[in-house]
């Protein structure tokens, strides 16, 4: 078992890579999850993937959430995953929302992409999501 | 005792005072007795009665919601203050502009769609650029992977400018271009394909957003500080008064900071609060303010709660008539008349059921004519889901075709003007404005406002509060917390390949190889040097244009004298 074994609040990095700069919904999300009980962490805007992974493995965070509305998904979400993989943190939940048609969330899903939600999601879809994959990660 | 002598008309006018006041105060019983009645009547108790905005209204208006004297200072459309509309018959001389914002992939696919919508009677082109563009970014940038042609079309040089108009003579056709961090490059861009189209620039008509204020505080396609971005903003406003005088430098938009989550207050006020930041900055520099503010044009939103946003641009157009009037002293009416573009709302667009996005957009259109707009887009029904394709937007021109040509709505100027409701909001977002206005100012004026965040707090907690109200049903939104349908059939939509990535390397290549590299050094030192010394960079910034110096380039050399802005991080 790793060291967070111990119980503390989901923490998550809620990020916004690219140069998109529409952040209304990643600011929304990020007071929602605060607002849920867990730790949030916001990056600011135009971040790389590499300054992502970065950021979610030094602040040791469970969940990534990347907000993209650019229609750059398809390079952004696997490079942000690759990164966290190369890091040796395969275990954080990469997942996110934003402008993504169906069939590339699918796509994503192959890649190793958690739920991605589009517009209109209620905040609680979200945070149930992430709850529920935290209660299922640390029975592992 | 004095005789007064026989004055017939005199008598008549009195008397028929006297009979107004008798029914003015008989009204005013009725007033009072119908508050009563209504108050006790059942109202629906699972919907609020507030707007978007949140602002609660009365069940119905009278007389008796309007300050005094509010109708004599309503005026005359085309008169100051500009209340009822900037021409005193506004669309029976000329109709709206329909102008659709449009741009994907390569110059080449844009070129298309251009030509696809004018050949529809599209009246005027808008050009909608991908984030590297909008960031000041070259197509092969490292930090363009992913992005190149996605959200608009990538220009990353003269070479990518003079394809997008190829076919399309710049001097018959209005353009605006919704650029703002590197708004100067692009507009020297747009001014070096016209001379090499043979044009004489001074025809030139159209828009650059070129509003970064609201960037910082909105949209966040920043590249430098604030104060050298103002600094650029007024060398556009000093160089195309005097070389392009029919171009709008600026429009002073609303649009984002309300998308980004604003009120209709908030984007009223803050928007004109930008204006006369503006204003300030180019008088700062020395420029006679009637030299430059006839060509300072707006930018609203057009939301849902559709007599708030009719209020909000009368409401605006008086205020900054007044101001600039009043406050900065202009002289020319054109100074005073606030010229604006709308767009409907694209944050109020649903991705379940989004045929109905037709009609939001329609009702969102006809507040915009009916609040005096210039020009308008009208957003495509699969927007929240992807760039429209030629059927959708095909669907939102006709739906300002029909508006103009089948509805009658733009026969009459103003036709709400007297209207007991909406005269009475649009006294009342003047008054929340001048509230917002003392507010900016006691966080030390809009500069400060930005560098500490103020306003985007304001902003993310507007965003936030409508989220909460959604997610009570206290906000009805129609297929997405009401009348939900289960199974929707997915519908068309626009994909834009990787293709446009690769073409833009090539091209990028192949230019960068084909031009004069020591002509373009030398071009790019000239750059530096006049924004070192603080000269107006614009003339050496069109030298470097027309030496093929790209976007990035030009960025890149005015970041190492001005520096890059950092945000202050919240949620």
């Amino acid at each position: 078992m790793s060291r967070k074994t111990a119980i503390r609040p989901i923490r998550v990095l809620v990020a916004k890579p690219g140069l998109d700069g529409h952040d209304r919904g990643a600011k929304v999300v990020a007071a929602a999850l605060r607002d849920a009980g867990m730790e949030v962490i916001y990056t600011g805007l135009h971040q790389t993937p590499e300054m992502i992974a970065t950021a979610a493995v030094q602040e040791d965070v469970d969940v990534v959430g990347l907000s993209i509305l650019s229609g750059a998904h398809m390079t952004l979400f696997p490079r942000v995953r690759k990164l966290l993989d190369e890091s040796g943190r395969p275990d954080i939940l990469v997942t996110g929302g934003g402008i993504i048609p169906t069939e590339d969330m699918d796509e994503l899903a192959r890649q190793g992409i958690g739920k991605l939600f589009g517009p209109g999601t209620p905040t609680g879809d979200l945070i149930a999501y992430i709850q529920e994959w935290a209660v299922e990660k640390r029975q592992d | 005792m004095t005789i007064a002598k026989p004055d017939p008309a005199g008598q008549e006018l009195r008397r028929r005072l006297a009979d107004q006041e008798r029914a003015l105060a008989a009204l005013q019983d009725e007033v009072r007795a119908w508050r009563a009645a209504a108050a006790g009547l059942p109202v629906r108790a699972d919907v609020s009665f507030a707007g978007v905005s949140g602002r609660e209204v009365e069940p119905a208006y009278t007389p008796f919601d309007l300050s005094d004297g509010s109708q004599a200072a309503a005026g005359l459309p085309g008169a100051y203050p500009y209340l009822r509309g900037i021409h005193p018959t506004m669309y029976r001389g000329r109709l709206w502009t329909m102008r659709q914002f449009a741009g994907f992939g390569t110059a080449r696919d844009t070129n298309e769609r251009y030509k696809f919508l004018l050949a529809r009677g599209q009246t005027g082109l808008s050009v909608a650029f991908d984030f590297p563009t909008l960031m000041g970014y070259d197509s092969d940038h490292p930090r363009s992977e992913g992005e190149v042609g996605k959200c608009g079309v990538a220009i990353s040089s003269l070479a990518d400018m003079q394809e997008l108009f190829d076919g399309i003579p710049l001097d018959q056709v209005s353009t605006s271009m919704t650029i703002n961090g590197p708004a100067a490059m692009l507009f020297c861009f747009y001014v070096a394909a016209a001379e090499r189209q043979g044009v004489d620039i001074a025809k030139l008509q159209g828009t650059i957003q070129n509003d970064m204020l609201k960037e910082y505080m909105a949209q966040h396609a920043w590249i430098f500080p604030v104060e050298p971005a103002l600094k650029v903003i007024v060398d556009l406003f000093e160089w195309a008064s005097a070389h392009t005088p029919k171009w709008n430098t600026i429009s002073i938009s609303g649009y984002h900071i309300r998308e980004a989550g604003a009120t209709a207050a908030q984007e009223l006020a803050f928007t004109l609060a930008n204006g006369f930041c503006y204003v300030e900055h180019g008088v700062a520099r020395g420029l006679d303010v009637d030299s430059f503010a006839p060509r300072l044009s707006f930018f609203w939103d057009v939301h849902n709660d559709f007599f708030e946003e009719i209020a909000k641009m009368r409401a605006a157009r008086r205020i900054w008539a007044r101001t600039m009037r009043d406050k900065y002293g202009a002289k020319n009416p054109r100074s005073w008349q606030m010229r604006f573009h709308c767009q409907t709302a694209g944050v109020s667009l649903t991705a379940q059921q989004p045929h109905n996005n037709i009609v939001r957009v329609a009702y969102q259109a006809l507040a915009a004519v009916l609040g005096g707009t210039q020009s308008l887009h009208t957003n495509a029904l699969d927007e929240t889901l992807a760039l429209p394709t030629e059927e959708s937007v095909r669907i939102a021109l006709r739906t300002q075709q029909i508006l103009a040509y089948e509805t009658g709505v733009p026969n009459v100027a103003d036709p709400l003007g007297g209207s007991y409701y909406v005269e009475s909001l649009t006294e009342g977002l003047e008054r929340e404005a001048a509230g917002l206005f003392a507010e900016i100012e006691a966080q030390g004026g809009v500069v400060a406002a930005i560098e500490t965040g103020w306003f985007q707090r304001q902003i993310a907690d507007s965003a936030s509060r409508f989220q909460r109200e959604v997610e009570q049903h206290r906000q009805v939104i129609v297929g997405l917390n009401e009348f939900i349908e289960d199974d929707e059939p997915p519908v068309e939509i626009l994909k834009v390949g990787e293709n446009a990535e690769r073409e833009q390397r090539a091209s990028m290549a192949a230019l960068r190889s084909a031009r004069d590299g020591v002509a373009v050094d030398a071009a790019l030192e000239r750059l530096r040097a006049a924004a070192a010394e603080g000269r107006n960079v614009v003339p050496p910034m069109l030298e470097a244009t027309r030496a093929m110096a790209t976007l990035y380039e030009i960025r890149h050399v005015l970041e190492t004298v001005y520096g890059t802005y950092r945000e202050p991080v919240f949620f």
